[in-house]
């Protein structure tokens, strides 16, 4: 690792002044991705900027919306019980990622700003990622890319955005608070990413100087359903080969309302609007479900290793369409 | 003093950046001028000699390095020792009290839940705050909520039968 200048910011206006001063310089938060990418000598900022102080920690409704400071820790969101009375579809997502002790630590913004897990990204010693040196090639392209992407992305790049939350948070059209050094904006969740396909080096439109100081999730109706299903090689502590949010609105046997999310296919967190547009309106039924996953993944550019994702995650979706529904035939 | 951050590397900028830390270890308090780079992991073993706490993968995949701040169990190989400053650490060495060692340390030996034993104290760790948590209501539950511990002897079902029975009310002891 390479030596780095330590300051702990106590304020958000300093934290955001203190970047705006050093081009160079990195935040670290929870530290899960940042000091796992500066050990592998594929991050190397001369200088961090302990944020983990700063007073954004608190989870608060007001009034519909649920306001999420960028501190919040994964463990901390998924505790709350007005998650798990309103928005399961975002705990089950909290607690089918990572591990309580990544959990503990992981923050929501810094959940929203993980690195792609590519291991041509994550190894200094390939030399094409178009990623980390922009023109330079994409390894992944022609490698084991059993886990990288088929939506948003192109030759230049395949790397998957591996966040659970993330897919859920932009099937309910969350929205990102951040501050600047002379403003705040918001940005919804949904504009929130860039997709490896538009530009492999850049992955959200955060600029260098802005901090992500709050997620608001708009409350889905109390009549909603939701669910998160994730599949995987292991049965715990792994990533998605494919993931489904789904939340519905379901009333005397047709659906209203229909938030799609699909996950591990994606170089951002996937919102399926084309099967929401088949779901709203129709009948609850099986063959409804087996439409709106037929009309996702038409978009999908596969190589050899990702193939298999197309087919998966169709039926991932209609699993958790089911589950959600309570249909089963 | 061995800082393996500071040996392993070298580094083409010349000045080490050093920082003055305090940190609150099992209930007493050391100062200690750390290179900023190393992590909460390595200034426990290196610098403190506390060595139960083991390093794995040093990347946050195995949960050898578990340890429990304020309470809460965390990785030390992916926190700074900087960032724990402040903080209330707890290492499997704080575990044993006066009357020898905690219960689940106890239930570890008497269920064989360990074989060569460099996973144990990351594996005590974790276990003790998951039933702090309230997570150790089946076996399920206690698989699902240990899974971030990777033990390479596969000594799993005997680890699942130590938490279990403690958290049953099983074994000598089961007050925790």
């Amino acid at each position: 690792m390479r030596t780095f200048d330590y300051v702990r910011a106590t304020d958000t206006q300093e934290a955001v002044r203190l970047l705006a001063d050093d081009p160079a310089a990195s935040c670290l938060a929870g530290g899960t991705t940042q000091l796992d990418l500066m050990k592998d000598g594929i991050l190397e900022p001369p200088r961090l900027i302990d944020i983990t102080r700063l007073p954004l920690h608190g989870i608060e409704r007001r009034g519909e919306s649920l306001h999420v400071g960028a501190l919040a820790t994964m463990e901390e969101l998924a505790a709350e019980p007005i998650v798990a009375e309103r928005l399961p579809v975002v705990r089950e997502s909290l607690l089918l990622g990572a591990s309580v002790q990544l959990r503990n630590m992981a923050t929501i913004g810094g959940n929203l700003l993980q690195r792609t897990r590519c291991r041509y990204f994550r190894d200094p010693g390939v030399a094409e990622c178009n990623k980390r040196s922009p023109g330079s090639g994409c390894a992944a392209v022609m490698g084991a890319a059993r886990m990288h992407a088929v939506l948003g992305v192109s030759e230049r790049c395949i790397a998957l955005h591996a966040s659970d939350l993330a897919v859920a948070l932009v099937s309910l059209d969350a929205l990102v608070h951040i501050q600047g050094p002379t403003q705040r904006r918001t940005v919804p969740l949904t504009e929130f990413y860039i997709t490896a396909a538009e530009s492999p080096e850049h992955e959200n439109v955060l600029d260098h100087a802005e901090l992500i100081t709050e997620v608001e999730i708009p409350l889905p109706p109390p009549t909603a359903r939701s669910g998160y299903l994730k599949v995987r090689d292991r049965v715990s502590y792994e990533f998605a080969l494919t993931s489904a949010a789904v939340l519905l609105v379901i009333d005397g046997g047709t659906i209203r309302q229909a938030r799609v999310g699909l996950g591990g296919v994606g170089s951002k967190p996937w919102r399926a609007y084309e099967a929401e547009h088949v779901l709203t309106g129709a009948p609850v039924t099986t063959a409804t479900f087996l439409d709106a996953a037929e009309a996702t993944m038409r978009d999908a550019w596969t190589v050899p290793g990702t193939e298999f994702k197309v087919p998966l995650a169709r039926r991932t979706l209609v699993r958790e369409l089911q589950t959600v529904a309570g249909v089963t035939s | 003093m061995r800082d393996v951050a500071s040996e392993r590397d070298v580094d083409s900028r010349s000045t080490v950046n050093e920082r003055v830390v305090t940190l609150d270890v099992n209930g007493r308090t050391y100062t200690l001028r750390l290179d900023t780079r190393v992590t909460l992991l390595d200034a426990l073993r290196d610098r403190l000699g506390l060595v139960g706490t083991k390093k794995g993968c040093d990347q946050g995949a195995c949960g050898a390095c578990t340890v429990h701040l304020d309470g809460r169990r965390v990785l030390s190989c992916l926190t700074l020792a900087a960032q724990a400053e402040g903080r209330e650490i707890t290492t499997i060495e704080g575990l044993t009290g006066a009357d020898g060692p905690h219960p689940v340390q106890r239930a570890f030996m008497e269920h064989d839940g360990f074989q060569c034993g460099f996973c144990t104290p990351g594996q005590i760790m974790s276990a003790v705050a998951l039933m702090a948590e309230g997570r150790a209501g089946s076996d399920e539950e206690i698989r699902e909520y240990m899974s971030g511990n990777i033990c390479r002897c596969g000594a799993y079902p005997n680890i699942v039968a130590a938490i279990r029975a403690v958290a049953s009310g099983g074994g000598h002891d089961a007050h925790l």
